[in-house]
Formats: structure tokens, C-alpha cells, sequence
């Protein structure tokens, strides 16, 4: 791990690595979405309406795993102190917002032709929007660890904890199906087993696959965005001060 | 299908939101990434 704390050793790996996520991610990811719309029989109980499955799970999937990212990061910056960790986390957190509020418009689309109605608070809904909310949080607080920083501050320590303590929700987000009565149906895939037809179940795991290849190539792109930020800063601190 | 819907409307405005949105997410963070390193980029040569 400590191999990557070289920011030009990390540079030197993200320039081929994050294309090659991209592009791979964007061919499989939009594979598998055509797939469902042009191949994929309509559901029994859920009709036409089936194939927006392909993109509201991966996104889901993805908002949970941003946070993840984001726990586990802030984690390693605080214990072992690693340079790169703080700027991985800063990097999942808008590509993990994206496609929580994606997973929150589709989900609410898919909701009114089968459940009757956009939005219901429950569970599953409500803390999904508090994920949503925890990220504008984590956005902003991270932009202002980021100034404090250069003034000498200590905000990025603040930043991790929120981080950390922020994942709390992701086990709620996880069981809340099962321990609340909701109009979303309870997990359909779970350790090593799966509810869903073998017609939907592969263009699904395609698509997710495909989604989290573009999800590592954002974070690349961003952490690259963040470490150049950071060179530039430093470069001009360094200028001003003669 | 409650009040006569059209289900695929349903389903073309969910894979529009997430297709352009993913698109969306790709184009300005790679935008932003070379916008930042031609800027460090310029400082250096400075």
C-alpha cells in the first residue's frame, strides 16, 4: 500500500489505468444497458418497466460502495497517516454523490408505474436521501479542509472522521428492508444467492461491472485533479515566498 | 397497468437520467483533470 505514497509513482500508474477503466467500463456499462432495452423480455409482474433495473442497481450498488471508499480511506489517512488516502476519499465523494442521486431519480421514476406514487418515506428511501445529504456534507466540508490546509489547519483530520462516522449509515441502508415495512422489495441478491432470472441476473452483473470500471476511472481522474491542485499550490507558495 | 401508462416512457426517462448522467460525470471530471495539470503545468515552465 505504502508503494502508492509516492504521488509520481501513482501518477505514473493512474495515466494508463484510468483510460483503460473508462473505456472498458463505458463499453460494458452501455452494453449491458442496450442489452435490457432491445433483448430483455418484459418482467411478468413489473412489464416493460423491468429494464431500468440496469441502471438503478449499479447506481445504488455505487452510492454505498463511494461511501465505502470514502470510510476505508479516511481510515488509512488517520492510522497510518498515508499521503494519498485523504485525496481518494476527496476524489469518491463526488462520483459517489452522481450516482447516489442517480439511483434516487430512477428509483423514484421506476416507483410510480409499479408502486402508484414518486416517493414514499420509508427505510430504504429515506436513508438512501440521507446518503445523498451526507454527501453535500462530506463535499463541502472536504472544500473547506482543503483551504484550511493551506492556511496550516487541521481540517482534514475533521474531514476523515466525518468520513468514518458517516458509515454508519450504509448497514441502515443495507437492512433497512428487513427491518422496516417498506414498499421496496427486500434484497434480491445476497452472499452467494440470487432471487433474479438468469435472463436479467447476467446483463445486470455486466452492467455493474461495467458501471464500477467507470466509477475507479472518475476517482482516478479526480485524485490527478486534486494532486495537480495541490502541485500547483505549492509551486506558487513556494514562488511568493522567494 | 394502473392508469393506462406507458411503461416505456417511464423506462426511457430512467436510462436517459443515468446514461447522461454517467456521460456527464466521465466529460467534467476529465475536463477538469487536464484543465488542472495544463494549469501545474504552466506554473512549472514558469
Amino acid at each position: 500500500m505504502h508503494a502508492f505514497a509516492n504521488p509520481a509513482r501513482f501518477l505514473r500508474l493512474a495515466r494508463w489505468l484510468m483510460p483503460l477503466l473508462l473505456v472498458s467500463g463505458l463499453v460494458l456499462s452501455m452494453g449491458a444497458v442496450l442489452y435490457g432495452l432491445l433483448v430483455v423480455p418484459p418482467d411478468r409482474l413489473m412489464g416493460e418497466t423491468v429494464r431500468i433495473l440496469f441502471i438503478h442497481v449499479p447506481a445504488a450498488w455505487l452510492g454505498m460502495a463511494g461511501w465505502s471508499t470514502i470510510a476505508i480511506a479516511s481510515l488509512v489517512e488517520l492510522v497510518w497517516r498515508h499521503p494519498l488516502a485523504a485525496i481518494a476519499a476527496r476524489a469518491a465523494a463526488v462520483p459517489g454523490a452522481a450516482f447516489t442521486a442517480i439511483c434516487l431519480a430512477t428509483g423514484s421514476i421506476w416507483a410510480r408505474p409499479t408502486w402508484g406514487t414518486w416517493w414514499v418515506w420509508d427505510g430504504r428511501l429515506t436513508s438512501f436521501l440521507i446518503l445523498l445529504f451526507l454527501y453535500f456534507g462530506y463535499i463541502a466540508l472536504s472544500g473547506a479542509a482543503q483551504r484550511d490546509m493551506a492556511s496550516g489547519g487541521g481540517g482534514n483530520r475533521i474531514t476523515a472522521i466525518f468520513g468514518l462516522v458517516g458509515a454508519i449509515n450504509i448497514p441502515i441502508i443495507n437492512r433497512s428492508v428487513v427491518w422496516w415495512n417498506s414498499l421496496h422489495q427486500p434484497p434480491s441478491i445476497t452472499a452467494g444467492k440470487s432471487s433474479i432470472d438468469g435472463t436479467f441476473l447476467w446483463p445486470l452483473l455486466i452492467a455493474a461491472v461495467g458501471f464500477s470500471l467507470i466509477f475507479g476511472g472518475v476517482v482516478l481522474a479526480r485524485m490527478r485533479t486534486l494532486l495537480a491542485e495541490i502541485q500547483t499550490e505549492a509551486r506558487l507558495r513556494r514562488k511568493a515566498l522567494g | 397497468m394502473r392508469e393506462g401508462l406507458n411503461q416505456w416512457d417511464y423506462v426511457m426517462a430512467a436510462l436517459a437520467i443515468g446514461v447522461i448522467g454517467t456521460l456527464l460525470l466521465v466529460g467534467l471530471s476529465l475536463v477538469a483533470m487536464v484543465r488542472s495539470e495544463r494549469r501545474r503545468d504552466k506554473v512549472r515552465a514558469k
